[in-house]
């Protein structure tokens, strides 16, 4: 037994000694290449949220190969991951330290990457970030993080012959349907035999249900949050536009004009099931093929408080781990031509941020069978509140606007989100506003 | 009737066949029941074969037809605009092939390393004597309660601060971080408190015996281990490397925070390359028949021995 130990021991202290002369011996990796990587560009890595989506990638692809041989100071290299769960590689890496240079993210997520020190202020010329939609700058603080090259915005689809076989009045950006005329439509509609008249959507799940439906929230008079502190949801979010808003939201499912059923996309309306479909642009291309010249793309109805449209779409920033911060201000200066610009919006149907680049663009130019998209986002899209709480806030907001729709009492269900919104802010020490 | 009365075979017997008028005979009773038996049974395999027969006949469809005959028996059957284009495409959206060989490496690498690595752990645990075996094993138990999510980001932390021993221009060189490789994806997981729990039952059925007799014959632990109990234990093998075959084949979590490259993913992350705005359906389903075939034929091939470890071990996933 004391033969097995002391051999145990040896071994032990033999495997250690080794470790350790090793470990001392040994140069850190780097301290070799130094001399060899001198003169070289400085390497700049790009996350983007677009793997699987080609029509992204090739505008990408063109950009960092243009800038590339544009100068000989950096090299871009890009890596894709998948939408869904690109928020999750994103935490990951700055919990470990290991973000890159540029990274893409969600309008609405931006403040929130701000706040948790992901990002730094881009400090890009006004000239550039004047030309973009507003709604493609990410703006946290009064300063900007984000800028983006394209926005998204939800309309109704309607088919031309079906509102005027049933009489309804096709509506204008400079006149929306008012909710009575939205109403009787839908009555109208329902009666002429489709089961449920509009697809809503709500089959979905996510921020769909936050950035679709606050315009109809808004649109009534409530909003998210009080957008002049960004403290308190109270009196926003449960006072009586809100009530109002929800109770009609309520009304729309018990009615039978539109169902939580139906599959995610555009399907019911391309095949006739549904008269109109409240969606996005990105659905638009599928329509537009589908039903050809028949197709309207429509403002969504004005409640009360004018008609208002879900805005805010994927923008790109510079980290704070970020060591060549300035080659990334470069690329991004660069990447900001309304050709790329114009690419990124025909590739993907998605509006271009710049009127230069909806000059050049197939789809939504002067003459582009989707232009109305251009008219919509720019007179009636509006930002989802930009605070780090606005993750809470969208979940709340899914949540309440879903046992809403389920047949909850309205008034107590959103006095319920509203307290947890509040208490979320004040646990955090209200985000630093 | 007449031979029925007049049967001479003993009271048992004779009753066993006495066959009352108009009614059926024994044997077509059993015929009935069988077949009964058989149409639940095929029932049954219908059940569980429907989601697999919509998974390959929607991944020939059109992702609007997939949709259209959702509400429908055609849901079920390859009608419509048929063809292979689905397949096609997602080449051209996601490296498969890669992807194939990603996670077919990590979880080859997790199954082998995991036998070993649990089973060693098992025999300790069950056959050596030393003090504090049983508390150790509580411990180890313990840890299955734990979630895999609560414990992810802090061990993406700590992969992160690990350290690389490699050559460099003939130098011994040294750095940290174990991000985007293989061994982040493979090593995490080759340790398995289930897996330890089952071998550590498993192998305390097996007479203590056959240690000692082995003893005698100059025998040492880790010979008694290779020579005694694992020739023993196939049944435990078996359900184990089924076991962590599965959650293998099918991790995404963590690939996903600790794999920025997309060299080096494996197929369930690649299963998000479909979803963007408007999910590729059609794609979907293609991809989804294209890394279930793996699992199947893996399946297929060890079903027998599968089954009857199952059997002998209790153990059900």
């Amino acid at each position: 037994m004391r033969t097995h130990r002391s051999r145990t021991a040896r071994a032990v202290v033999i495997t250690g000694l080794t470790a350790g002369l090793a470990l001392s011996g040994c140069a850190r990796a780097g301290e070799t290449t130094t001399e060899a990587s001198d003169g070289a560009p400085t390497e700049i890595l790009m996350w983007t949220h677009s793997a699987g989506n080609d029509g992204e990638l090739t505008v990408y692809d063109q950009i960092i190969e243009d800038f590339n041989a544009s100068q000989d100071q950096y090299t871009v290299v890009t890596e894709a991951f998948p939408q869904s769960s690109y928020n999750d590689s994103i935490v990951a890496a700055a919990a470990s330290g290991d973000l890159p240079c540029l990274i893409s993210m969600d309008g609405p997520i931006m403040p929130n990457w701000a706040w948790a020190g992901y990002i730094q202020p881009l400090d890009l010329p006004t000239s550039l970030t004047d030309s973009l939609l507003p709604t493609a700058v990410g703006t946290y603080q009064d300063e900007i993080y984000s800028v983006g090259y394209w926005d998204a915005a939800i309309a109704i689809f309607a088919r031309q012959s079906v509102l005027d076989a049933n009489g309804i009045r096709i509506p204008t950006v400079d006149q929306p349907w008012t909710k009575d005329e939205f109403d009787a439509a839908l009555t109208t509609l329902k009666q002429a035999g489709y089961e449920t008249p509009l697809d809503i959507g709500a089959e979905d799940t996510g921020e769909w249900w936050s950035y679709a439906y606050l315009p109809f929230l808004a649109s009534f008079g409530g909003d998210e949050i009080n957008r002049e502190t960004y403290l308190s949801a109270d009196g926003y979010l449960n006072g009586p536009d809100a009530v109002a808003a929800f109770t009609w939201f309520q009304d729309v499912f018990k009615n039978g004009w539109s169902s939580a059923g139906g599959t995610i996309g555009n399907q019911e309306f391309i095949d006739g099931d549904a008269a109109l479909a409240y969606t996005g642009v990105w659905n638009a291309k599928a329509a537009l093929e589908a039903v050809g010249d028949d197709l309207l793309i429509l403002p969504p109805p004005d409640f009360g408080h004018g008609a208002k449209t879900g805005g805010g779409s994927w923008t790109f920033g510079i980290t704070s781990q970020c060591q060549a911060a300035d080659g990334a201000r470069e690329y991004l200066e660069f990447s900001f031509q309304d050709e790329y610009i114009a690419a990124f919006s025909d590739n993907q149907v998605v509006i271009p941020a710049t009127d230069g680049a909806a000059a050049m663009s197939e789809y939504f130019g002067a003459d582009g069978s989707l232009e109305a998209f251009v008219e919509i986002s720019k007179a009636f899209a509006m930002m989802r509140p930009e605070t780090p709480a606005y993750p809470v806030i969208s979940s709340q907001f899914e949540k309440a606007a879903k046992e809403i729709m389920n047949g909850a009492d309205v008034q107590s269900t959103l006095n319920v989100a509203t307290q947890e919104i509040d208490t979320n802010i004040e646990s955090n020490d209200g985000y630093g506003f | 009737m007449t031979d029925t009365l007049s049967s001479p075979l003993p009271d048992t017997a004779a009753a066993r066949r006495k066959r009352v008028p108009g009614q059926p005979s024994e044997r077509v009773l059993a015929r009935r029941r069988r077949i009964w038996t058989y149409l639940a049974m095929s029932a049954l395999a219908l059940f569980f074969i429907f989601p697999l027969v919509f998974l390959f006949v929607s991944s020939l469809k059109p992702s609007g037809q997939i949709m259209s005959d959702s509400g429908s028996g055609r849901a079920f059957l390859p009608v419509g605009d048929i063809s292979l284009d689905n397949y096609v495409d997602v080449f051209d959206r996601v490296p498969v092939g890669q992807f194939l060989l990603n996670s077919a490496f990590v979880t080859v690498g997790i199954v082998l390393f995991g036998l070993l690595v649990n089973s060693l752990a098992g025999f300790a645990l069950s056959r050596l004597e030393w003090k504090g075996r049983g508390l150790v094993l509580t411990l180890i138990i313990a840890t299955l309660i734990v979630p895999f999510e609560t414990i992810a980001v802090p061990m993406v932390y700590w992969v992160s601060k690990l350290p690389n021993l490699f050559f460099e221009n003939g130098i011994l060189v040294y750095d940290f971080g174990w991000l985007n490789t293989y061994k982040v994806q493979i090593i995490p997981f080759i340790a398995n408190a289930f897996s330890i729990f089952l071998f550590t039952q498993y192998f305390s059925t097996i007479p203590k015996s056959l240690d000692e007799a082995a003893r005698v014959d100059g025998a040492g632990w880790f010979t008694i281990y290779r020579r005694v109990i694992v020739p023993l234990s196939g049944p435990a093998f078996a359900t184990v490397a089924i076991l962590t075959f599965l959650p293998a084949w099918n991790q995404y979590l963590w690939p996903l925070m600790v794999v920025q490259r997309e060299q080096l993913r494996p197929v369930m992350v690649g299963m998000q390359y479909f979803f963007q705005l408007s999910p590729a359906w059609g794609e979907v389903m293609a991809y989804a028949a294209m890394i279930t075939i793996p699992v199947l034929l893996v399946f297929l091939s060890f079903q027998r021995a599968f089954i009857s470890s199952i059997a002998a071990s209790g153990v059900k996933g």
